[in-house]
């Protein structure tokens, strides 16, 4: 058990289940005093030895020319997922840990992957960006003459339409954690050239309403996007948090469509085709259609719904004991910016509305965070976002009712957390 | 003279230029013969489609060889996305959901199989292809697809699709 100095009032709380005030724990401090805040009590007359660790004794370790994380950090990693190991191993998934992370920012090693094929060995020498079709100049591009654009530099999401699969299928809620139940969302900070500027320069004819976008993979994966999308906000991604684009997210460069579902976003980018309709491609035929309640389907679905998580606490995690917690978590919209999150720790029927960590960036992924005082009793945490066009999540029932039972896909539902009075968090249908 | 002051003026000199109105207009021309197949797709009403042809017969010994130990002896088992349907295992079977048959040729000659793709030659992907309607009783066991044939089927759900981009565009269905 830890034991918190800061002992709310009843003015504190805003909402059921122990949610206090955004600014309570600043009031605490302003009137307690920083040394006695949230738990940081200093003791007096203590006078044993003080413990001096080994490392301040010796010269430390030599620089050097890529860093990694702490070796006790080794176990955060991205949850493998593979359905089909005997026969298909390369069509393989990882799972971002946002249960281990506490920002914005996907730390590049750790954005989740999703791969039909596997990952392509790309030789950057030999890679070529083509943009032909209906176009007054087919053109070509290789990456020491792209490096040389204009480029810009954007935070965006990615989610993969199949995000949060197990909770849209699965009978029973399964006990993992985020990494595996939403880590097929992450956001990195992108940085290339405004897709604009390349097909302005090979000149797309008016007839040519939809780009085919082709991988330099196995499955060479194409989609059609529609052109207004491309010239709007698309990105050709060169580099990832500052980088070059990591191979597991299409190094030497990848297509970045904001707010569209992931699979849109093509690794390995080398075929720009402008067509006049779309090709009804593998993945915009089967792969990423949706299945209705009423037997029909939807085709083209490409934006990704409001949706948030609590990342802290979330399933799998064991809580440290009863008192001050702040609970945290990530929203994001492919419609733009989110406007508020709210969170009820009384199983939605009272709901209190989360501070948003600024900037609130559109079509990226936004931090809330809320403090909370748990009792120690068995509280349902849910959070609930909605974006600036006014959209909001809906329930897992409302979300389910809209579909066939089957389809796993754009599952924005919120997500329900249980805690038990022995404080483990567990994954529940609410 | 302000940097302010200078950006309208380079703009009107770069878009007076040519086409390239924000970048340094480096691509290079690229050629027809530079463009590999697999850079455009064969489009619903058969543009595209190449030369060649196969059967269902043909195609089911290649399905034997090639692609069962991923989708199943007989096409439903899986464990990958059986191609015919009804199943247990995928909703949506590539043989009778997807709405244009040349989505099938296309993909199986451009991604299958996973640990050779490209490999198959157009008659093989024609083939397979056919073996696959044939199994979902779309077309008959002795009907050759091929550039012709393959674009005039007509997908038993075709009809059931909502273009959502068309309706709403990018607000998430």
């Amino acid at each position: 058990m830890t034991h918190s100095s800061f002992n709310p009032t009843a003015l504190d709380y805003v909402a059921g289940g122990g949610l206090m005030n955004r600014r309570s724990l600043l009031r605490a401090a302003a009137i307690g005093g920083g040394a006695t805040f949230a738990g940081l009590t200093i003791p007096k007359g203590a006078r044993a030895d003080p413990l001096i660790p080994d490392w301040v004794k010796v010269a430390g370790a030599r620089a050097r020319g890529y860093g990694m994380p702490a070796e006790q950090e080794a176990d955060v990693q991205r949850a493998i997922i593979e359905p089909y190991k005997e026969v298909a191993p390369s069509f393989s998934i990882s799972g971002t840990p946002h249960q281990k992370l506490r920002g914005t920012i996907t730390p590049s090693g750790l954005h989740y992957e999703l791969h039909h094929g596997g990952r392509p060995d790309v030789d950057p020498d030999q890679h070529r960006l083509m943009i032909h079709g209906l176009v007054d100049r087919p053109l070509k591009f290789d990456l020491d003459s792209l490096g040389r654009y204009p480029m810009v530099t954007e935070t965006h999401f990615l989610e993969c339409a199949g995000n949060s699969l197990f909770n849209a299928i699965m009978p029973e809620p399964m006990q993992a954690g985020c990494d595996v139940l939403h880590g097929l969302l992450s956001n990195s900070e992108w940085t290339g050239i405004p897709m604009s500027v390349l097909l302005d320069e090979a000149g797309v004819k008016p007839e040519g309403r939809w780009v085919v976008a082709v991988g330099n993979d196995g499955p060479s994966l194409a989609r059609s996007i529609p052109i207004e999308k491309l010239m709007d906000d698309a990105i050709l991604a060169l580099y990832q948090n500052g980088e070059r684009v990591r191979p597991e997210q299409g190094y030497p460069m990848r297509l970045l469509v904001p707010g569209f579902e992931g699979n849109m976003n093509v690794k390995w980018l080398t075929s720009l085709w402008a067509t006049d309709a779309p090709a009804h491609t593998k993945d915009e035929s089967g792969e990423y259609t949706e299945l209705l309640a009423d037997g029909t389907s939807v085709e083209f679905t490409f934006g990704m719904g409001v949706k948030s998580i609590i990342t802290h606490p979330s399933s799998t995690m064991t809580m440290t004991g009863n008192g001050f917690y702040e609970i945290s978590g990530l929203a994001w919209s492919g419609a733009g910016p989110i406007r508020k999150v709210e969170i009820s720790a009384d199983g939605g029927a009272s709901w209190a509305e989360a501070e948003l960590v600024q900037p609130v960036l559109s079509r990226a992924t936004t931090r809330f965070r809320l403090p909370w005082h748990w009792e120690g009793a068995p509280t349902l945490l849910m959070s609930r976002a909605e974006d600036l066009t006014g959209a909001v999540q809906p329930t897992r029932s409302d979300w389910k009712a809209r579909y066939d039972p089957s389809n796993f896909l754009h599952n924005n539902a919120i997500q329900a957390w249980q805690i038990t009075a022995e404080g483990m968090v567990q994954n529940v249908y609410a | 003279m302000s940097m302010r002051k200078l950006i309208p003026a380079a703009a009107v000199l770069f878009c007076a230029n040519g086409a390239w109105a924000e970048g340094p207009g480096l691509g290079q021309a690229l050629s027809a013969e530079e463009i590999p197949w697999y850079a455009s797709y064969a489009m619903p009403d058969g543009r595209g489609l190449p030369e060649g042809g196969g059967t269902a017969a043909v195609g089911a010994g290649i399905y034997d060889g090639k692609c069962a130990a991923c989708h199943g002896a007989t096409g439903v088992e899986g464990p990958v996305t059986p191609p015919v349907g009804p199943n247990d295992i995928w909703a949506k079977p590539a043989g009778r959901y997807w709405p244009y048959a040349t989505t099938l040729f296309d993909y199986i000659r451009r991604a299958m199989p996973i640990d050779a793709p490209k490999s198959l030659t157009n008659d093989e992907a024609y083939a397979l292809a056919a073996f696959i309607l044939y199994r979902n009783g779309v077309i008959g066991e002795a009907e050759a697809m091929n550039a012709q044939t393959l674009p005039a089927v007509v997908m038993p759900n075709r009809d059931n699709f909502t273009d959502v981009w068309a309706k709403q565009g990018a607000t998430p269905w």
